[in-house]
Formats: C-alpha cells, sequence, structure tokens
C-alpha cells in the first residue's frame, strides 16, 4: 500500500490515466444504473434534438438518448478493446517468444505466416474473418484480434533475439537451467515493457477497426449501440447539422486512448527495476 | 592425487560461410581437486572455446565439439545427455564470466537470482535458499549481505557483482570453477580483491580453478600451473615456476618480453611480437607461429611440432626449443 502511494506520487500521470481507465470501466459496469433513458427506444418526435434539459448531451436520428447510448456503448467498446488487445497481444507475445527463443525452422514458418499476414490491411483482414464467422460481439473481438498478432509477434521476437545473445541468458544456462524456464523467468519478463507499449497503442486502433466494421454491417450488430458505430454513422451526415452526435463518441474514444497511453507508460516505467530508485 | 578433471584431445569446430574453422584442436590437460591451472594466450587462441567447450555451451550451430573427452570425477560430460549435463552445471562445474555488468538479470534482486540457482539444484525450500543465499553473499565477503541480497544489479557496483557471480557459482560448491577472464572487466584495485577470493575459495572449499587470462602478471600472482594456447593448440605446458623461470616456446617467451618492465631503460620501445594470428581457417602447415617466430628453422614451416617434455613439469610444442 505504501509503495502504491510512492508510486502514485511519483507518476501522476500515470495516476490521471488509471483514473480515466477506472471512470470508463465503472460506467460500463454500472450502465444500467447511470443511464437515464433506455439506449434502443427510439422516437421520432425527439429525431436529432440538441443537447438539453432533458438529453444532456441530444439525441441521434431515430430520437435515442445520446447519453445513454454513450453508457451503454462504453460496455461494447471496452469489451471489444479490451478482449481484442489481450487476446492478440497475449497470442502474439507467445508465438514471439516461441519463435525467437527456439529459431530454426520453427522461426522460419512463423515469421513467413506473419508476414503473409501482414501483407494484408488490418480492416481487410478483419473484414474475412467476420464475413466467415458473422457478426457478434466475441466474433468481432477474433476479428479484430487476430490482425494483431503478426504485429505483436515480431516486435516480441525481434526483443527476444538480442535478448537471448545476454551475458544472463548464458549465465543461465551455465548454471544448468533449462531452456524452457530461461526463456520464461529470464527473458520473457525482459519484454514487458514493449509489449505493455505495444498493447496500449493498439487499444486506439481495435475500437477504431471495431468502428469500420460495424459501419461496414459486420460488427457488433444494430441496435446495440458502440462508440466507434456511433461515430462513424453520423460524422458524414449530420457533422453540420447535429455535431454532437460526432463530438461526444470522438471525446469518448480519445481519452480512453489516452488515458490508457499514459497507465501505459507509468506501467512500463514501474515495473522497470533500472528506473527506480 | 587424482585429478578431478581431466580433459583430453578436445576438438572443437566452427562451420562457418569460409569454410571449416578449428577453435580448439586436441587440447588436453587435466586439474587436480584445489588447484589452479591458467589457461594463457591472445585473443583468438580458444581460450574462451576451450571454456565452453568443457561446460558444453558451445552455440551450435555452427559450433561442435567433435572429439575428445572431458572427464569430471570419472564421468565423461561429453557423454552425457542433454538433462545429465544441466544437472552437472553450476553443481559440479560452474563459470563466471568476463562481464559482470551484464551477466545478473536486471529485473530480479540479486539474492533471488542466487537463490533460484541454488533450489534448482537441490530441490530446498524458498525459504532456505535465499538464506544460503545471503550466506554466500557474506562468503565473498559483500558487506550487509541481508540488504545487498533484496537489491538489484544495477544498484551493485561492477566488483561487487562480480563478487555476486563468483556467489553464485560456488553456492553449491561445485568440484571445478572456470573464471573466464574474471578481471578483465574490473578497477586494478579490485582485480586484485577478486583474485584474491577466488583463492581464498579456493582453499577453503578445495574448488580446482581453471582460469582463463591474457594477463600474465594475474598468472605469476594465483596459477600453480599454466598451458600456453597459440591458434587452437596447446604449445607450452608447466608449473608456473617453470615457465615464468625459463619459457622455452618462442611465443611464450615473445609475451613475457611483451611485458612492461619496471626501471626499463627510459625511451627504450616495448617489444611486441610481429604478426598477427593466422586466420583459423587456414593455418599453415608446420608450426602454427613459424610465420612470427624470431627462431624458425626449415622443419618449422613443414611439419607441426609434437607436444614434447623438455625437463620435469614443462612440456612445449616446438623445433627449436
Amino acid at each position: 500500500m505504501r509503495e502504491a502511494l510512492y508510486y502514485a506520487r511519483r507518476y501522476p500521470l500515470g495516476v490521471a490515466g488509471a483514473l480515466i481507465l477506472i471512470a470508463f470501466v465503472v460506467t460500463a459496469v454500472f450502465a444500467n444504473v447511470i443511464a437515464p433513458y433506455d439506449p434502443l427506444t427510439t422516437n421520432a418526435r425527439f429525431s436529432l434534438a440538441p443537447p438539453s434539459r432533458h438529453f444532456l448531451i441530444g439525441a441521434d436520428m431515430m430520437g435515442r438518448d445520446m447519453l445513454s447510448r454513450m453508457i451503454h456503448g462504453a460496455r461494447i467498446s471496452l469489451a471489444v478493446a479490451l478482449g481484442a488487445t489481450c487476446i492478440g497481444s497475449g497470442l502474439g507475445a507467445i508465438l514471439g517468444l516461441t519463435s525467437g527463443y527456439i529459431g530454426g525452422w520453427f522461426d522460419l514458418i512463423v515469421q513467413r505466416i506473419a508476414e503473409i499476414m501482414q501483407a494484408l490491411p488490418l480492416l481487410v483482414m478483419a473484414l474475412v474473418i467476420t464475413a466467415s464467422l458473422g457478426p457478434s460481439l466475441v466474433n468481432t473481438i477474433i476479428a479484430i484480434a487476430i490482425p494483431l498478432i503478426p504485429n505483436v509477434a515480431r516486435v516480441i521476437r525481434a526483443n527476444v533475439l538480442s535478448l537471448r545473445e545476454l551475458n544472463y541468458v548464458e549465465a543461465a544456462r551455465a548454471v544448468g537451467m533449462r531452456g524452457r524456464r530461461i526463456a520464461l523467468v529470464h527473458v520473457f519478463p525482459n519484454t514487458i515493457a514493449p509489449l505493455i507499449v505495444l498493447a496500449t497503442a493498439q487499444l486506439g486502433s481495435t475500437i477504431l477497426t471495431e468502428a469500420s466494421l460495424s459501419f461496414l454491417g459486420l460488427g457488433v450488430p444494430e441496435p446495440y449501440p458502440s462508440w466507434g458505430r456511433m461515430l462513424s454513422d453520423s460524422a458524414a451526415e449530420y457533422l453540420r447539422s447535429a455535431p454532437w452526435l460526432v463530438i461526444f463518441p470522438g471525446v469518448a474514444i480519445s481519452l480512453v486512448v489516452f488515458g490508457a497511453n499514459l497507465f501505459g507508460d507509468a506501467l512500463r516505467d514501474i515495473l522497470d527495476p533500472r528506473q527506480g530508485d | 592425487m587424482l585429478p578431478v578433471l581431466e580433459v583430453s584431445g578436445l576438438t572443437t569446430v566452427f562451420q562457418t560461410r569460409s569454410g571449416l574453422v578449428r577453435a580448439v584442436q586436441d587440447v588436453s590437460f587435466s586439474v587436480n581437486p584445489g588447484e589452479t591451472l591458467a589457461i594463457v594466450g591472445e585473443s583468438g587462441c580458444g581460450k574462451t572455446m576451450t571454456a565452453l567447450s568443457l561446460m558444453r555451451l558451445i552455440p551450435s550451430p555452427p559450433g561442435r565439439i567433435t572429439g575428445g573427452t572431458v572427464k569430471l570425477d570419472g564421468i565423461d560430460l561429453l557423454a552425457l545427455d542433454d538433462a545429465g549435463m544441466r544437472r552437472m552445471r553450476g553443481s559440479q562445474i560452474a563459470m563466471i564470466f568476463q562481464e559482470p555488468m551484464t551477466a545478473l538479470n536486471p529485473l530480479f534482486t540479486v539474492g533471488r537470482q542466487i537463490a533460484e540457482m541454488i533450489s534448482l539444484h537441490e530441490g530446498i525450500s524458498r525459504r532456505s535458499a535465499n538464506s544460503r543465499a545471503v550466506e554466500m553473499l557474506q562468503h565473498v565477503r559483500i558487506p550487509a549481505p541481508e540488504r545487498r541480497a533484496r537489491e538489484y544489479p544495477h544498484q551493485m557496483s561492477g566488483g561487487m557483482r562480480q563478487r555476486a557471480m563468483i556467489a553464485m557459482a560456488l553456492a553449491c560448491k561445485p568440484k571445478v570453477l572456470i573464471a573466464d577472464e574474471p578481471t578483465t572487466a574490473l578497477d586494478v584495485t579490485i582485480q586484485a580483491q577478486v583474485l584474491d577470493l577466488i583463492d581464498d575459495l579456493r582453499k577453503e572449499l578445495g574448488t580446482a580453478v581453471v582460469l582463463i587470462t591474457h594477463d600474465l602478471g594475474v598468472v605469476a600472482e594465483v596459477a600453480d600451473r599454466m598451458i600456453v594456447m597459440y591458434a587452437g593448440r596447446k604449445v607450452e605446458e608447466g608449473t608456473t615456476q617453470n615457465l615464468f623461470a625459463a619459457p622455452s616456446h618462442p611465443y611464450l617467451q615473445g609475451l613475457m618480453a611483451s611485458i612492461p618492465k619496471f626501471g626499463a631503460q627510459e625511451g627504450a620501445r616495448l617489444k611486441e611480437i610481429p604478426g598477427i594470428v593466422p586466420p583459423l581457417n587456414n593455418l599453415p602447415p608446420g608450426c602454427a607461429f613459424a610465420p612470427r617466430c624470431p627462431a624458425a628453422i626449415g622443419p618449422c614451416t613443414e611439419t607441426r611440432p609434437p607436444l614434447e617434455m623438455k625437463r620435469q613439469g614443462h612440456a612445449a610444442a616446438c623445433w627449436v626449443a
């Protein structure tokens, strides 16, 4: 506890990032309680209603309360962003670690597959995957996670390649440690810093990919609210006539990405003992 | 006394793009318990490769041990399977490296790294491994060992880290300690401390020490016997006293003459051995040293001289000596 306070004082920006993330997570968890209206109820009378006492940040084309949709959208957007980032980074890290540490033909095959995957634009690959799996929340997460794998795998592999030549890896071999244990205990923890930076950077792009997929009708299906789709649906049509439809989802996405980056940077520093003292 | 480590005919090669490089060729030596054997020679002569071959830590591919035996207490290390060799490393035969600054994992405390290695070999509980680690740190004369055990490598100086490495290497009381240039990266004052420490621990624990160095001053100080390597081969062997008193191979004579002398005539040029070590994949026929040798005669460039006893406790591979 005292340690937590010490770090909190040392990394005020990290605390800010953590607070932003916590606020969004709490919103997502208690969406049912917080939201003033049902996010799915339509009412033609209030179509494109500007911000007012009743609709704090306005209503959309269908007359649905934007604030309620934003609050419920936090659930879906955070689930997609965190889920896809964790799955993609996790699998990528495992592949990168094994590929870099084992080397040889295994490395060759993994890296060529990663190159083939990277040759396709992220969105195109996600499109192909969702199109074949069908639109649903879980499938959206999978579809966004898979294209992340090769990027993470390559960064981690490059890191492992340099780490495994270091003296302490040789020293670990010289005291009779087995390869698997060296990879897990001595090599992997040293790749966590780049992994965190990469994962926080990807958090934002996953939300945007989800937006694009939803816009094309392949992401989280209507009528469930997702920030990405709210943004992309209204950006072209209503930017002039009803800017609140664009501004608030945009601000929410930026805030989450910003918070994740601040928190990730502080976390990276805290986890590295060389930065301490 | 039976030697604890007996190496015979050790040969290690590397497959490179420009052909087969014979890094270690037909090297034999033995070390008695509690004895210090020095392996000397200039960079690239195969000292470190010999040490790594003993530990079976040659990067493979491209390296390969193609011949010989390395007997530790009668067990041939080269015949063991990988799991068997892992059990030997650290517990029976240990190694310390040249670079103490990077030989410890920066993410874990020093105590934890020593404890990890103890529990690896002895399967004892975390708690007793930790207290053994503190004990070892005290053994290598690190002040306030309890506190130091909880510190990270970056909080320690180079000499302190090298001592921590020695603590780790000796924690399981190995029979043989290989020290690959353990003092090269340290300050001169710290060098002496570390050498003294290794020497004291050798006496205390009866560990045989194989000391790899290019510093003849270090050899004179701590080694009982020494072998001289040139271009992957052993060219001279004997007690330190004999070799220093009367080096017979022109190579060792050259090395001795290159040591700067206190009180030498002012303005006198420092002696050196002309030329460079020949590339290991393109050795001349005959003696590898012949092209640089001031005493070379006819047969030197044609036939490689065998290692011959020159007198009691002194052998050399040279046609002239």
